[in-house]
């Protein structure tokens, strides 16, 4: 079927600002928005540009702004979306290149709730032992793939350069609920601060966006209620 | 252009890479260079497990996984690496949930295992649960905690930049790297006592793939253009369930739970061909299986795939063991595995061969397994080698962390003990004649074609059945792409983020691997493994119990034979 994709190019060498350009491609409903994009690409204009690689949605590169809402482009197909596809950067992140945005800040939050695994000596011989239901808890959140679109449909953080976004505190609640670690306190305090938690303001749209059908909102509510319980 | 001095440089942060470089952190001094955030590695997309003989649910020994390996990679196995790698892989499995991946857990909380292709107890009596997993996303986790490590150790991690050169003293030995920033296309040269590749594998150069868009073998053609010989190339595995006509991998794991393939006629097939394994028999094994169903038009309608079921799976089973292959029939497919089968096809999955390593890592060039000093490969891009003519289901995971682990501990001996080398004058040439080559063109033919001719190509003459007329096909063929590749036209001539010239350079790499893949099938008349001859339809010992090691010189390819090490199990005939 014929589709019109209507994308918005900037390229820093040449542009003051982005715009909008319109792509006639020729697909099957089944294809993937990635798959029309790599037809732009491959066929009509090799400048285009953007981040994918497994192209199965796993590896969290192309998050992008799809008809107006944060999909990545591998995982919706072209059937859903009707004839003519707008296609954006992700808002909030410094555009570098049409599609592709400056993805340091995202990584800067992350890093910032200290995202590993802090425990005492493990025993010398054998695996710590976890049951089932300890797991369990922080089964969701072990699903993120650090692509974004959660953090970049937060309205919170389009108005504001500090909150660490849903994804971060998506990663903390992996590592707070995880029955083997001992830094929970620590990444609390880090999300008890002005750029924490309390900002976000329960809009769901990061559960929405999530790709890997994270229940982000409710992992932060949880997040939220861990550190009442530890204020009290 | 730049210039950095690390100790040691790690191209690829993938599981190999990033095991490697947590060896090495706070140690020395690194540096870890990704074409990709490191998150995005194609380790991230592996499913079902990583083996480990840990007998958490039902005896096993190490000893039993090695001669699975051996046998699972018909007997082309180095013997001394499988004992390393079914040894070592017990520990290191502990070791990345001391880092704190989190496994799936049996009900007394050690970590839980099940069943996987070609993992048997007792060498070959039965199925048996070896498999460590996170549900079906065990590499996801992998990536995740090595990142996570990463993190916590201050790695310095070159994020976006593309491997173009790798640098050698007079003597042959490493001494550096030549970077490409694609953020700002800068060129940078890293000097450093030691440079590992990990640059993972080149499933790219085949039309169905379970590989990512970046698995373009840039490493491992780095490496053979500078004058490493390529081992093995011609044992390139297809997994049998990719879904139909995309490729996207569904975990053996789906099957490792009780999942069946089916024909046309609702016949579950695998029993007929291995009896006592049936539809947890070796990939290379149901990969043909599945062509000869099709072949002999059982195929469903009498198309290219048959089906995986699963519906008769409990269906928490599939929620909780299973959740994203599910999800991928549902997404892509638009089928739903707990009330139909889903529609499967081989997929390009795994390069067994690559850059020729003895068990330290060490990057050898001869049949004598003679060393080129400071320089390293682990994971994919790899062939040490414990995957031999065909790879079980989860070992590449477990090659990852063993050898990426034994790689980056040798590099910190090889630190300690040596001084930097001088880099050879003007490092950047090759680079930058590369690059100006590819950007001087203000017209031509893009790409897109030769890349797609490419992997037509490669699908239809050189995947799970092969003959000589069709590589005698391939190989002229390759060569006219070659010619076409020589005056390719770049179309973006920025600086900024220019993925136009990235693809136009990668496909440069897959074409040297294609290459070596093609010379290495004719070669080699013989089948074994996941290397099969319609033409020479035996595993012929006498011959070829023997890698290739395969040459790039001035009078074209060059094939040496280097033997194989057999330590305790004799090569028998491969029956499952």
């Amino acid at each position: 079927m014929e589709v019109t994709l209507r994308i918005k190019r900037f390229n820093p060498e040449q542009d003051e600002k982005p715009h909008f350009e319109e792509y006639q491609v020729d697909v099957e409903g089944t294809d993937r928005v990635l798959d029309a994009l790599n037809q732009v690409k491959w066929i009509h204009d090799g400048t285009l540009t953007y981040r994918r690689s497994c192209a199965h949605g796993i590896c969290g590169s192309d998050a992008m702004r799809i008809n107006g809402r944060n999909r990545l482009a591998c995982k919706i197909l072209m059937k859903d979306l009707g004839k003519r596809i707008t296609i954006e950067p992700l808002i909030g992140f410094k555009i570098e290149k049409d599609l592709l945005v400056d993805m340091e800040p995202f990584f800067d939050s992350y890093k910032a709730i200290k995202p590993y695994l802090i425990a005492d000596d493990a025993p010398s011989a054998g695996e710590r032992r976890q049951s089932p239901e300890e797991r369990a808890r922080f089964d969701d959140t072990t699903k993120c793939i650090l692509c974004a679109s959660c953090t970049t449909a937060c309205p919170v953080t389009w108005t504001s350069d500090d909150f660490v976004g849903p994804a971060a505190i998506v990663n903390a609640h992996r590592f707070i609920f995880d029955s083997r670690d001992s830094g929970a306190l620590d990444r609390l305090r880090i999300l008890n601060s002005q750029s924490g938690v309390w900002r976000c303001r329960t809009i769901f749209n990061c559960t929405d966006a999530c790709p890997r059908d994270i229940k982000v909102t409710d992992a932060i509510e949880q997040v939220k209620r861990a550190l009442m319980a530890e204020q009290i | 252009m730049a210039y950095h001095r690390y100790d040691a440089v790690i191209v690829g942060a993938g599981g190999a890479g990033l095991m490697a470089a947590i060896q090495l952190a706070g140690h020395a001094n690194i540096a870890v260079v990704s074409k990709l955030y490191p998150p995005r590695s194609h380790t991230g997309a592996a499913q079902g497990g990583i083996s480990a003989a840990l007998g958490n649910t039902e005896e096993d020994h190490w000893e039993w996984h090695m001669f699975d390996t051996v046998k699972g990679g018909d007997y082309l196995v180095d013997q001394d690496a499988a004992e390393v790698l079914s040894r070592e892989a017990i520990d290191a499995v502990i070791e990345l949930e001391h880092m704190g991946l989190p496994f799936n857990r049996t009900p007394e909380g050690k970590i839980d295992q099940r069943r996987f292709g070609g993992h048997t107890r007792n060498y070959g009596e039965a199925a048996v649960r070896r498999a460590c997993y996170a549900a079906d996303r065990t590499g996801h986790m992998i990536i995740q905690t090595l990142y996570q490590q990463g993190i916590k150790h201050n790695v310095n991690f070159f994020d976006e930049y593309h491997l173009l050169d790798i640098l050698f003293t007079d003597d042959g030995a490493c001494c550096g790297v030549v970077v490409y920033e694609i953020k700002t296309g800068e060129l940078h040269t890293i000097h450093a006592k030691t440079v590992l590749i990990a640059s993972g594998g080149y499933g790219r150069v085949f039309k169905i793939t379970s590989n990512a868009l970046a698995g373009t073998g840039d490493g491992v053609a780095v490496a053979y253009r500078r004058g490493i010989p390529l081992m093995d190339m011609e044992f390139y595995q297809f997994h049998p369930t990719g879904l139909y006509k995309l490729g996207i991998l569904l975990s053996e794991a789906a099957r490792g739970e009780g999942g069946i393939l089916r024909n046309n006629d609702g016949e579950a097939f695998a029993e007929r061909y291995a009896p006592t394994l049936k539809d947890l028999a070796p990939r290379d094994m149901v990969s043909r299986f599945i062509h000869q169903e099709v072949k002999e038009g059982r195929g469903i309608d009498g198309k290219d795939y048959v089906l995986l079921d699963v519906s008769h799976l409990d269906p928490d089973v599939i929620d909780q063991k299973l959740p994203d292959v599910t999800d991928f029939a549902r997404v892509y497919l638009g089928v739903e595995p707990k009330t139909e089968g889903v529609p499967i096809q081989p997929t390009a999955h795994y390069a067994m061969g690559g850059i020729p390593t003895n068990i330290e890592g060490q990057v050898i060039y001869d049949p004598q397994t003679s060393v080129v000093p400071g320089f390293y490969s682990a994971g994919e891009s790899a062939c040490v080698s414990v995957h031999g003519a065909n790879r079980l289901g989860t070992n590449s995971l477990v090659d990852l962390v063993v050898f990426g682990r034994r790689a980056g501990r040798h590099m910190l001996q090889h630190i300690q003990e040596s001084d930097f080398l001088p880099l050879p004058p003007n490092p950047e040439d090759v680079a930058r004649a590369e690059l100006d080559a590819l950007l001087s063109r203000d017209s031509g033919e893009r790409a897109t074609n030769i890349r797609a001719e490419m992997q037509e190509m490669m699908m239809d003459n050189v995947s799970v059945v092969r003959h000589e007329p069709g590589l005698i096909e391939a190989r002229d063929k390759l060569a006219e792409l070659r010619n076409r590749y020589d005056s390719v036209y770049v179309q973006d001539h920025g600086k900024t983020y220019n993925t136009d010239l990235l693809e136009a350079l990668e496909l440069g790499a897959m074409l040297d691997c294609a290459d070596t893949i093609v010379h290495g099938a004719l070669a080699r008349q013989e089948s074994r493994g996941a290397h099969y001859r319609e033409d020479f339809e035996a595993r012929d010992d006498k011959e070829w119990l023997a890698h290739s090691l395969i040459y790039r010189t001035d009078e074209g390819l060059q094939l040496r034979k280097k033997p194989v090490s057999i330590t305790r199990f004799e090569p028998k005939e491969r029956k499952y």
